[in-house]
């Protein structure tokens, strides 16, 4: 099956074309990566497009579609999920929203307990705690690196991945792995069974994780009709 | 050449809007669809526009939306021609939704993209209902975020020229404000409105803002006015009088409206232009379009105003203006075009 991986709940705006098939790892045919948190909205459908056109494929040729459903920060992420929800009713495919943090753990492969966490920016990072056999354990949450920190102990994990980790190595006192941003073999690594057995795909909901920013005005009504 | 079908997506505030328009071989426009789903209610307790909690509802409904629009119109998305879409100006988070689908979209079909100004969009609307526009105009622009005037030559794919616009609040900004201050609900137009039916618009008399002789003469100011209403209100509170409601209601809107078209009508007279487009969610107001239809009717000014629907932000506006810019031949926009909050209007497509 062919198909199209895309995320921008990262810094990253990530995109590649995919071959998938049962009992194999997915294939990479082509990816388009650019480090730039800014540039999601910008680049991510000509990123797609480069990839198709190297793999020598079409729109018409993908099979479904894997999104990154975050959690990541607002505004960049859902340019993922707006483009993927559009191709997907425009090519009459399915499309398959996975946990970012599950694609990144994918991508570590590291074999014992892991912590994935991402920068959620405000001083916080979105985490989540994976198995030896890469199962989702706990989360994705948003919360001060502190805090995760005291949980550490009860959570096992044995190493830490993704740009949170990084960022926040002396917190976190954990050895960081190099998978930081999710790839598109990750993408679909943690979609493949649901893809693979053509299933029906769950809600295209963004794991935003944080209530929008607004407070509703305090300042006294000056005029009542009573 | 067929007629060609012209989708248009528009994301910039509280409506996320997908609108089907035919392009005929000789210029006409046909409305086939304008569907719109709408975050005004979510807003209602927060007294204006959350902008976070309307890029979260355009997500939800952008595909819905297109789902109602193409069902409305019997039109197959591989029958569109090109897709227009809002670039700006309006909230950065609410664009870029709008945008990443009409990219995803215009990829997957392989169809031309235009990303087109707002503004212009809210002018094209007109067209819809009254058909193609004189070589000259001038727009009168006035909603919940915008108030401009504008002069439209050539063409709304040729030229656009701001002569004035608000020096602080929107027309529609200043009407939610003192609907705030009069108890009345979010968002403020359509109470303050229906009130001011019953109250006596010459009771208080409110200033004009930027009136004077040595003031801009096409720039409008509304924040003087809301802070006069307010200070009235809390004299006669002090007083213990009992507070006039629909005179307040009236007096207000009388001065929101002898603005607006004292200015409009001035413009025209000036650049010498006879005809006068008023549209945004504010040109449904009932003093608004009636002092304008009598100022007008006694300068000898054509008065366009677009019914109420296609007024208010909408997805056909944006399918209109890019028929016009279709219409024009203009070049399609680059695929990794770039959302622009900001966009001046004088800017109709971003290229
Ligand atoms: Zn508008």
């Amino acid at each position: 099956m062919l198909v199209l991986a895309v995320d921008t709940a990262t810094p990253a705006v990530t995109a590649g074309v995919v071959e998938l098939a049962p009992d194999s790892p997915p294939r990479l045919l082509a990816k388009r990566v650019t480090l730039n948190a800014k540039a999601h909205g910008e680049l991510l459908t000509p990123h797609i497009s480069d990839c198709l056109e190297e793999a020598g494929k079409t729109y018409a040729d993908l099979d479904a579609i894997v999104v990154g459903a975050g959690p990541g920060p607002f505004t960049g992420l859902r340019v993922g999920l707006a483009t993927a929800a559009a191709l997907g009713q425009a090519l009459n495919r399915p499309v398959y929203p996975v946990a970012t943090t599950d694609a990144i753990a994918k991508d570590a492969a590291s074999g014992h307990p892991l912590l994935v966490a991402t920068d959620a920016r405000r001083k916080e990072v979105y985490w989540a705690a994976y198995d030896a056999a890469g199962r989702r354990t706990d989360g994705p949450h948003v919360e001060r690196p502190q805090d995760l920190a005291e949980k550490l102990p009860k959570l096992g994990v044995h190493h830490a991945t993704g740009e949170g980790a990084e960022i926040y190595r002396d917190v976190l006192g954990l050895e960081t792995l190099s998978a930081k941003h999710p790839t598109p073999e990750g993408l679909v690594a943690a979609a493949a069974a649901e893809v693979l057995a053509k299933a029906r795909p769950a809600a295209l909901t963004p794991l935003y994780l944080r209530r929008p920013d607004a407070v509703e005005p305090t300042g006294r009504k000056r005029v009542t009709r009573a | 050449m067929s007629d060609r079908l012209i989708l248009g997506i528009e994301s910039s505030c509280d409506e996320t809007g997908v609108g089907i328009v035919r392009l005929g071989q000789d210029g006409s426009l046909e409305l086939l669809a304008d569907e719109v789903a709408s975050s005004v209610e979510e807003h209602a307790r927060f007294g204006g526009v959350v902008p976070e909690v309307a890029s979260r509802a355009h997500l939800e409904a952008m595909v819905p939306t297109m789902r109602r629009a193409l069902d409305a119109s019997g039109v197959e998305l591989s029958q569109i021609h090109s897709i227009a879409v809002t670039a700006g100006p309006g909230l950065a988070g609410a664009l870029l939704v709008g945008v990443s689908a009409a990219k995803a979209y215009a990829a997957a079909l392989g169809k031309p993209l235009y990303g087109v100004n707002h503004l212009a969009g809210h002018v094209a609307a007109d067209t819809l209902q009254h058909g193609a526009l004189p070589n000259r105009c001038l727009a009168l622009l006035v909603s919940g975020g915008h108030s401009q005037l504008l002069l439209v030559e050539g063409g709304l794919a040729n030229s656009i020229t701001e002569i004035g616009s608000t020096v602080d609040d929107a027309a529609g900004e200043a009407y939610d404000k003192v609907a705030r201050l009069l108890d009345l609900p979010y968002p403020g137009g359509p109470p303050i409105d229906k009130l001011a039916q019953q109250g006596n618009g010459c009771a208080i008399a409110f200033p004009r803002g930027l009136t004077g002789p040595r003031d801009a003469k096409y720039d409008f100011s509304f924040s003087g006015l809301k802070t006069s209403v307010a200070r009235w209100v809390e004299r006669a509170e002090r007083a213990g009088e009992e507070i006039p409601l629909a005179d307040v209601a009236a007096s207000f809107q009388e001065a929101v409206a002898d603005v607006l078209t004292a200015k409009a009508i001035r413009a025209a007279k000036d650049l010498k232009v006879d005809t006068l487009v008023i549209s945004g969610g504010v040109a449904a107001n009932s003093r608004l379009s009636g002092l304008a239809a009598e100022r007008c009717a006694e300068a000898g000014i054509e008065l366009r105003v677009p019914r109420p629907r296609l007024c208010t932000d909408n997805g056909a506006m944006i399918a209109a203006l890019g028929a016009h810019l279709v219409a024009a031949g203009a070049k399609p926009s680059p695929m990794d075009l770039s959302t622009t909050p900001g966009l001046p209007v004088g800017t109709v497509q971003i290229l």
